[in-house]
């Protein structure tokens, strides 16, 4: 079986027309206007790993689309019993489901679900692979601060490797043309990330990142994914921390971003977090816009 | 099915075409099988009366394949096989005599377990040859007692679905191995490089966020053991699924130093690389993983130039639940047993002109070798006749839920397939006919 319609489980398999659509319906919803469009359904928020943003962000969008939610996190659910993935999918579609919103430690997770179960199924971050919605809020919140995704170029600095953020961003520019610089260390960047997507390249060096950039990623340095790597981090701060004078290479107009949580003084100075170019909670605010819009298709309501 | 032919009958193959490649034959002949023997091979029609006859005109009849790597998962793992169930699909694949890998519940690491599984309660329609444990429990620690499992009837000693790590634990099993002729079978893989892995590094799994088992991981195991091999007079290592081009240096460095090193390749190895894993399809999970498409290509030439001896399953029957699940969480393995002879014949004999007669030479002759299996992997007179009589020119399409496998855990479920098994004879006795 095939995913089912209004599926979104990942950026590669989307074309750029279908992201602008997203995109587009995003900016005619307000996040603090009710839309009704999902009046009646339930949206099941199925967490197999921690979230903040995410989660409330899901929920919130699905709440001001007027669907009622039902969170099902793994500790205090029968997932903890040994419930089985497809298993508390079967449940949660008895229990009536119109749209499964899945986050899970283990990459593929919400294909293997969407492909068992006839309802639509939303990944919101699958270990390593992919975290769409976060990739189109990411590309809503740089076309607020640039006309176009065209011609762009982005430097994503960081843990390349753990991160399923970096993953789907490739994918989403790549797919409009935009240059992609991946910068970190060789552990956290291994050449093969260039494979990724067309136009995508690996350096080594900040300032060659930056170099011409107009959209500056950080990623968090996630320590719970690093254990057994043997990352230095005085060193790390020291080649690649973002800070106000490193910044002053990449263009004038140069916006900064970052999924979160950030770690100040870490992949980040606090100038530069809390500084004029940075996007860090605007990126925080245009996910329910954004999230109202996947949910949307995800019913078919997205016309 | 002994109702085909009692024992102690004649039974002769008429009008067939025989490919046997340790008697080098590959020529129109007619075979008479008594006492489950091969009883005489001749020119067509130079054999008169028999109880019974088999026509093959327009088949191939070849020894019976004997598969090296099979887990039909008894003791103890009786809902993904059975004896009785792996063993029919092994005869429905033309194989006669499959080795059974040692990693069930319990692990075969006792001459008990080993007679347990030769028992004739268990079922079995084709020969069955176990392979026990080299270690006690697997576990890598204590060496088994190789001389008694052997006597009980063990072909071979492994820690298959795990490497046996420790170099000193390895060299004492290849001197004590070299002492007794027992072949030493090595899952290649330093486990220390592939934790958490799902499938081969490469960009494949980079793209997917899959952590992945690099050739490394395989082949530096396979060059200690070569190594060790080679210092030891008489010692025999027999190196399972080998799956990378690395690796393969590794086995050619020993044999060129006439140590005894063998290998064996599975059907899809040469069949499949990791672009094919996709929508994280747990069917295409399997320990070594598939590889990229120039291990494989080091494999097909490595199946061509001699350096592999033989072609094996690596038959790895999973319930549905065990892997309708998270890739990463997924049991490793895939069934094999129906379908090797059509991918060999489809992919090496037609698409890459390997002549058949080193195909079957692959599946017979070649692994009776690596595990001395007397008496076994030819026709000629006096052998066991144990025969499979297949139409390579037969084109088909393999349809996993039909297996006679109790599990249906294949990636190539629904494949066009050319060359099909048409009769088994195990022992002179009709075992499988289409």
């Amino acid at each position: 079986m095939s995913a089912a319609r209004g599926s979104l489980l990942g950026i590669e398999s989307l074309d750029a027309a279908e992201i602008l659509k997203i995109l587009k319906f995003a900016r005619r919803m307000n996040p603090d206007r009710p839309r009704p469009l999902l009046k009646g359904k339930r949206v099941v928020l199925l967490f197999y790993e921690a979230s903040t943003r995410t989660r409330s962000s899901f929920e919130i969008a699905a709440k001001m689309l007027g669907a009622h939610t039902v969170l099902i996190q793994s500790s205090g659910s029968s997932i903890e019993k040994g419930e089985s993935l497809l298993d508390t999918g079967y449940t949660v579609r008895a229990l009536g489901a119109d749209v499964i919103v899945i986050r899970h430690p283990n990459a593929g997770a919400p294909h293997v679900m969407a492909r068992h179960i006839d309802v639509p199924v939303i990944n919101a971050g699958d270990g390593l692979h992919e975290h769409p919605s976060q990739a189109l809020l990411d590309a809503y919140t740089i076309l607020r601060s640039k006309k176009k995704l065209q011609g762009l170029q982005a430097a994503i600095v960081g843990d390349i490797f753990h991160s399923r953020v970096a993953r789907s961003a490739c994918h989403l520019l790549s797919k409009f043309g935009v240059k992609v610089i991946l910068c970190g260390p060789a552990e956290l960047v291994p050449e093969i990330a260039a494979t990724l997507a067309p136009g995508v390249r690996v350096t080594r060096h900040i300032e060659d990142a930056l170099r011409g950039t107009d959209v500056v990623m950080l990623l968090r340095m996630q320590k719970e994914r690093l254990a057994g790597m043997k990352i230095d981090l005085p060193d790390y701060i020291a080649r690649y921390q973002m800070t106000a004078a490193r910044l002053k290479t990449a263009k004038k107009d140069a916006i900064v971003m970052h999924p979160g949580p950030i770690i100040r003084g870490l992949e980040l100075t606090s100038e530069v977090a809390d500084g004029p170019q940075a996007r860090i909670l605007e990126e925080v605010r245009n996910g329910v816009p954004t999230r109202m819009a996947i949910l949307a298709r995800a019913v078919g309501r997205m016309r | 099915m002994a109702h085909d032919k009692s024992p102690g009958g004649s039974l002769l193959i008429k009008g067939g075409h025989l490919i046997d490649p340790a008697a080098k034959i590959d020529a129109p002949m007619d075979i008479l099988i008594e006492h489950g023997r091969v009883a005489e091979v001749a020119a067509p029609n130079k054999i008169k009366g028999a109880d019974e006859k088999f026509d093959a005109r327009g088949l191939i009849v070849a020894p019976g394949f004997i598969d090296l790597h099979v887990h039909l998962r008894e003791p103890g793992q009786a809902h993904k096989e059975t004896i009785a169930s792996g063993t029919a699909a092994a005869a429905a694949g033309g194989f006669t005599s499959v080795c059974t890998m040692p990693n069930t519940a319990p692990v075969v690491d006792s001459v008990e377990w080993v007679q347990w599984l030769r028992s004739p309660e268990r079922g079995a329609v084709v020969n069955v040859f176990p392979i026990a444990a080299a270690t006690r429990g697997s576990k890598g620690g204590t060496l088994t007692d190789f001389r008694s499992l052997q006597r009980a009837g063990a072909v071979a000693v492994t820690d298959d679905g795990k490497p046996i790590l420790e170099d000193d634990t390895m060299r004492s099993a290849l001197v004590l191995g070299s002492e007794l002729h027992f072949p030493i079978v090595q899952h290649a893989e330093d486990t220390r490089l592939t934790e958490h892995c799902s499938m081969h590094a490469g960009a494949r799994a980079f793209r997917l966020g899959l952590h992945g088992m690099t050739s490394a991981a395989e082949a530096t195991i396979v060059e200690r053991d070569v190594h060790l091999a080679m210092q030891i007079p008489n010692s025999r290592l027999h190196v399972a699924h080998i799956s990378t081009a690395d690796a393969l240096k590794g086995v050619r460095r020993g044999k060129r130093a006439k140590t005894r090193v063998t290998c064996e390749v599975t059907p899809h190895h040469f069949t499949l690389t990791d672009e094919d894993v996709r929508d994280y399809d747990s069917r295409y999970k399997m320990n070594p993983p598939l590889r990229s498409v120039s291990d494989m290509e080091a494999i097909l030439v490595a199946l061509e130039d001699g350096t592999v001896d033989a072609i094996a399953t690596d038959h790895a029957p999973h319930a549905a639940h065990e892997k309708e699940m998270e890739f990463e969480l997924a049991a490793f393995g895939i069934t094999g047993l129906e379908t090797a002879l059509a991918l060999a014949i489809t992919k090496l004999h037609k698409e890459k002109r390997m002549p058949l007669d080193r195909v079957v030479e692959l599946l017979t002759a070649g692994p009776a070798r690596c595990f001395d299996l007397r008496g076994r992997g030819s026709l000629a007179r006096g052998y066991f006749a144990d025969v499979a009589i297949f139409d390579p020119r037969k084109r088909w399409t393999f349809d996993a839920a039909k297996s006679l496998s109790k599990s249906k855990n294949t990636p190539f479920d629904g494949w066009q397939l050319t060359g099909k098994v048409v009769a088994t004879i195990v022992g002179g006795e009709i075992v499988h006919r289409t």
